[in-house]
Formats: C-alpha cells, sequence, structure tokens
C-alpha cells in the first residue's frame, strides 16, 4: 500500500497551525488510497511530546528528528532527512504546506527526489496514474488545472485551504538521527517580531492602509482599529511600503502576500488592480475611502465614502463598543 | 565576481486576462510583455553587487523563443555584459524540464553566483532555481530580501512569517532574490545604446523531460458588484450593523 508522507511544520519547538493542515490533507489521501500516513516532526530537543497532537489528526508514524541544530530551520538536512526517507520506503505524495518555509522546503525535496510537483495549491485529487491540482497564477487572476505525472509526487499547499480536522492515527513515533551541524546552508538567526502580532496569512481579519493615511504616523488609526477587532493583522499596499511608512513584510498584492480573510478592511487605498489581485479572495470586503470613484469601491462589499481620519476612529469606537456589548 | 542571472519574459500583469481558445494558456492578444517583476531585482542586485566590489560581470540568461531577445536586451541596457538565448520554440511549464536547459549552459561558466527571481510573476511555482542548484551541487538560498558578499561567503534574510531568518552560505551558489531588495534601475540612453553592441547569444534549449502540465486555465469566479452603504461617520452604525448581523464577522 502507499503511503503518503505529511511535513509537520513547527517553530521553536511548537507546531504551526499549518502542520495540522498538512496532516489533514495526507491523512485524506492515504484513505483514498489505502496507505499511512506518515509525519515528519523536526526541532529542537523536545519537540518529540508534538507527535501526540499530529496522531489526533491522522498520523499513524511520526519521524522525530530531534536536534539542538533545529532550533533554526535547516533547509539543507530538513530536505535530506525527508527525501531519503521518501526514497527508502512507498510513498504517493509528499504534502507540505506553502508557508514561508514549505516554499522553500517543498521545491528541494522535490529537486533531490527529481519528481514532479506542484506549488501552492489550493485543491487535489489522486487519481491512479495523475494528480490532478488547482494552482492560482497571473497574480491569483487566473486558477490553473496542472497534472502530475509519476510516483511520487511533491505538493505544497496554501495556507488555509485545508482546515485542519481530528481523525485519529495510530501515532507511533519513530526516531530519526539527523545533524544540520555541517550543511552548507545555515540560518544563524530567526527573527521574530512581536509574538503577540497576528501573521497577515493567518489572521481572520486583516486592516490594510494606503497612501490616504499621508503619513508614516498615521498607520496608528489602521492599528487601533485592527487592536479594536483583537483578531487582526495589519497590512498595506505597495505606495506605502515603497515610501518606508511599513516594512515590505507587510505588503499585500502581486508581488507582496495574496491573501484571503474571512474581513478584509481597505483604508485610504484606492484599489490599484496590483492591489486587488493580492486580497479580491477575502470573504468580505469593507473599503473606506474619501474619492467614490476608487476602484476599490467596485470589489467591497460595503463602502464607506469619507475622510479616513473622522471615518476610521468612529469605526474603531463603534468596533470597540459592539465587542464589549456583546462579552 | 562572475554573476548569471536566469530571467523570464511575462506578460505585464495590470490588465484582466482572457482565457485563450485552447483553454489552456491567457490570450496573448494586445498583451505588454517584460521581465517577471522579482527576475528585475535580481538583474538589479547582481549589478549591485559588480559595481560595489569595482569587479565582475553580469550574464543573463532566458529561455523561450526569439521575442525574449527583447527582454534580454532590456537586462544588457540595464548594464549586462552578454546575454544568451536559449531557444525553444515554447517554454514548458514544468521546472525540471526548464532546469535541464539552463543547468548544461550554466555549467561550465565558472559563476560565483547564479540569481533567480524567487519566481516568475505568471507560473507563481518557484520550483526552477532549486532543481538547477541540484543538477549542479550548489547550495541554494530562496527568497532573499537582503544579500551580502564579502571574502567568498555570502549571507542573507529571508522574510517569515511575523520575522525573517538570516542566512549564512559559501559561494558558489545559487541564490533567488525576494522583493524589496533593489528597484531595478531604467535603462539610460546610453545603456540602451551600448546594449546594441553587447554580445547576444543564441543556442538550442536542451529541455529536460516534462511531467507537469498545465491541463486547464480558468478565470476565478467573479466577486458581485461592490455597494456604498453610505458617507463619512454617519455610515458606521450601518456597517457595524452589516458586519454583525449579514457577513457575521463581528
Amino acid at each position: 500500500m502507499p503511503n503518503v508522507l505529511a511535513f509537520a511544520e513547527a517553530r521553536g519547538g511548537e507546531l504551526r497551525k499549518v502542520a495540522l493542515e498538512a496532516v489533514t490533507a495526507a491523512r485524506q489521501v492515504a484513505d483514498q488510497v489505502g496507505g499511512e500516513v506518515h509525519a515528519v516532526l523536526v526541532g529542537p530537543a523536545g519537540v518529540a511530546a508534538k507527535a501526540a497532537t499530529l496522531a489526533q489528526y491522522g498520523a499513524d508514524v511520526v519521524l522525530v528528528a530531534e536536534h539542538a541544530g533545529f532550533a533554526n530551520y535547516a533547509p539543507e538536512t530538513t530536505a535530506a532527512l525527508v527525501a531519503d526517507r521518501v526514497k527508502g520506503g512507498d510513498y504517493r505524495a509528499v504534502i507540505f504546506s506553502a508557508s514561508q518555509q514549505g516554499k522553500d522546503l517543498a521545491p528541494r525535496t522535490a529537486a533531490r527526489l527529481g519528481c514532479a510537483i506542484a506549488t501552492d495549491v489550493t485543491s487535489f485529487s489522486v487519481g491512479g496514474d495523475a494528480v490532478i491540482v488547482t494552482h492560482p497564477g497571473y497574480t491569483g487572476k487566473v486558477v490553473q488545472t496542472l497534472k502530475l505525472v509519476g510516483t511520487p509526487v511533491v505538493l505544497s499547499l496554501r495556507p488555509g485551504s485545508v482546515s485542519p480536522a481530528a481523525k485519529a492515527g495510530a501515532g507511533r513515533t519513530e526516531q530519526v538521527a539527523a545533524d544540520p551541524s555541517g550543511a552548507r546552508v545555515q540560518v544563524t538567526e530567526t527573527i521574530l517580531g512581536d509574538s503577540k502580532k497576528l501573521d497577515l496569512g493567518e489572521a481572520p481579519i486583516i486592516i490594510s492602509g494606503g497612501r490616504g493615511l499621508k503619513a508614516a504616523e498615521h498607520f496608528k488609526l489602521v492599528e487601533d482599529l485592527a487592536a479594536a477587532f483583537g483578531n487582526a493583522a495589519v497590512g498595506a499596499t505597495r505606495a506605502v511600503t515603497d515610501e518606508g511608512w511599513r516594512p515590505h513584510s507587510d505588503q499585500i498584492g502581486q508581488t507582496g502576500r495574496l491573501v484571503s480573510p474571512e474581513l478584509y478592511v481597505a483604508v485610504g487605498i484606492s484599489g490599484a488592480i496590483q492591489h486587488l489581485a493580492g486580497m479580491r479572495t477575502s470573504k468580505c470586503i469593507v473599503a473606506i475611502n474619501k474619492d467614490k470613484e476608487a476602484p476599490i469601491f467596485k470589489v467591497a462589499d460595503y463602502g464607506i465614502v469619507g475622510d479616513v481620519f473622522e471615518v476610521v476612529p468612529a469605526l474603531t469606537a463603534a468596533v470597540q463598543q459592539a465587542r464589549q456589548s456583546s462579552h | 565576481m562572475k554573476i548569471a542571472v536566469c530571467i523570464k519574459r511575462v506578460p505585464e500583469m495590470d490588465v484582466n486576462f482572457k482565457i485563450a481558445a485552447s483553454g489552456k494558456g491567457v490570450d496573448e492578444a494586445g498583451l505588454k510583455w517584460d521581465m517577471s517583476d522579482f527576475d528585475g531585482y535580481a538583474v538589479e542586485a547582481a549589478l549591485q553587487l559588480t559595481e560595489k566590489l569595482g569587479a565582475g560581470e553580469v550574464h543573463v540568461i532566458s529561455l523561450g523563443g526569439d521575442v525574449v531577445q527583447e527582454t534580454l536586451r532590456k537586462a544588457l541596457s540595464m548594464g549586462a555584459a552578454k546575454a544568451v538565448q536559449l531557444k525553444c520554440d515554447a517554454v514548458p511549464y514544468d521546472a525540471f524540464a526548464i532546469a535541464a536547459a539552463l543547468a548544461a549552459e550554466l555549467k561550465a561558466g565558472g559563476y560565483d553566483l547564479i540569481m533567480f527571481g524567487k519566481m516568475s510573476i505568471d507560473g507563481a511555482n518557484g520550483v526552477t532555481q532549486f532543481v538547477v542548484a541540484e543538477l549542479l551541487g550548489l547550495p541554494l538560498v530562496h527568497a532573499c530580501s537582503k544579500l551580502e558578499i564579502a571574502g567568498g561567503k555570502g549571507t542573507a534574510r529571508r522574510e517569515i512569517e511575523g520575522g525573517g531568518e538570516l542566512v549564512a552560505f559559501p559561494l558558489p551558489a545559487v541564490v533567488s532574490i525576494d522583493e524589496g531588495i533593489a528597484r531595478p534601475r531604467y535603462p539610460s540612453l546610453k545603456g540602451i545604446m551600448a546594449a546594441k553592441k553587447k554580445p547576444l547569444e543564441v543556442r538550442p534549449a536542451q529541455l529536460g523531460e516534462v511531467r507537469l502540465t498545465v491541463e486547464k486555465m480558468e478565470l476565478p469566479p467573479a466577486r458581485a458588484a461592490g455597494r456604498i452603504i453610505g458617507e463619512g461617520a454617519g455610515a458606521v452604525p450601518e456597517l457595524v450593523k452589516l458586519l454583525q448581523t449579514e457577513a457575521k464577522v463581528l
């Protein structure tokens, strides 16, 4: 029976949500092909304690590699570890998240294996001869259906495209020996910002600011609104990151992050086609802009025409009040 | 310092695409074409490295029909010294097929650094550089938003969710470039004139096996037309009510 390998991404010894997405997807494929789910868990000493969680989401075997050197991401050693396991076994598919780490690790592994890979996959189906997936291209303006032949195949799944679903697996653990200290490429430091700050790819709500805010200090309005919602991240347009008002990592759009939160609030954003490419798949879009002809209003579920310096503080106060009264 | 930059010619993205009659690609009528965004950053970063070191040169390589010569000439006009077209009728979708041709060209080039954009803006896969690095046996650092080279070693920063990673690696190496590293320069008139005299070599592309193909291309479902619910702060209560009762996000 062919098995399915899932890479369970951990950071600082903690599982990331995308790890559960990868294991859930692997479980779906394994149930279809009649095989087992094998999850790879890499981290510093103690990460093995997370194997139980992976078993709850369907892992039959958890392959644990612990080493102090895995405190940082170890690209070469991790890819070699996964590829060696796949070469030594019978696997139909190897599943990663298309997280920032997965965008590095999945192609690295496929290159070592010399097998077909599809990245940033939004849906998949595994057949006898081929794997069919969908993959957004042209900055999200088209959806491509791709066919991968050969066995195994490597897939990286767009974060959020699979919802983690509990389904108990056997959860046997196996230790795997690996030492990243001799690798050519070394991550020397992992710099994390405010750990309470939600990432754009994971936040259910995004409040995003554009040139209409006029100056870097006015982003406080956006941050205050995000704080009022409580579970919101702050994004920006390219014009804003090019001005240096916000870091490049905050940029949402064609060449930046592609996001699809439950709620996207566009503050002082005109809605250039490059920006829309990054957020048009959001479930609900709110736009606040003084120009009623701004293209953002064409995609916004709810638009308010007005001065952001007047509307946003009023909205912040109203959201605070709404959340207080609902508690 | 000898640097190769692999570049791709892609349609400009600031349009609403139509699907071609084949159902497997975009309708190319009326599209404007240019260097893929991230490849432009890579060319700029490569030029800045050789300028900073005061030594070395940048070569650019592209795969495709004769139309890619226009894109290669643009890189030459920005300051690259030499261009190579790996000629083929159609660029395959599978990164393995492309990487085989690139690696065959790069193998004997004696490059200290081989650079790519982190992904093409049309295919959006970000795989080719990994296969090239594997075929050449070189270390690779993907999606560098900062890059420094000194004493035969490189250091880079990669963006991750909520932070960054600092990476050290030896040369020669393959690196792919993320946004934020450098805005590509506009070719000067002098650069454009000089580019006409720079070498542009054409060789047949030695493509590899294809196991990944596009079966279908579609437009994503359209969004319903937007609606404006009011003007000024007076519209805020109505918005909050809709977010609670209709969108159910509050």
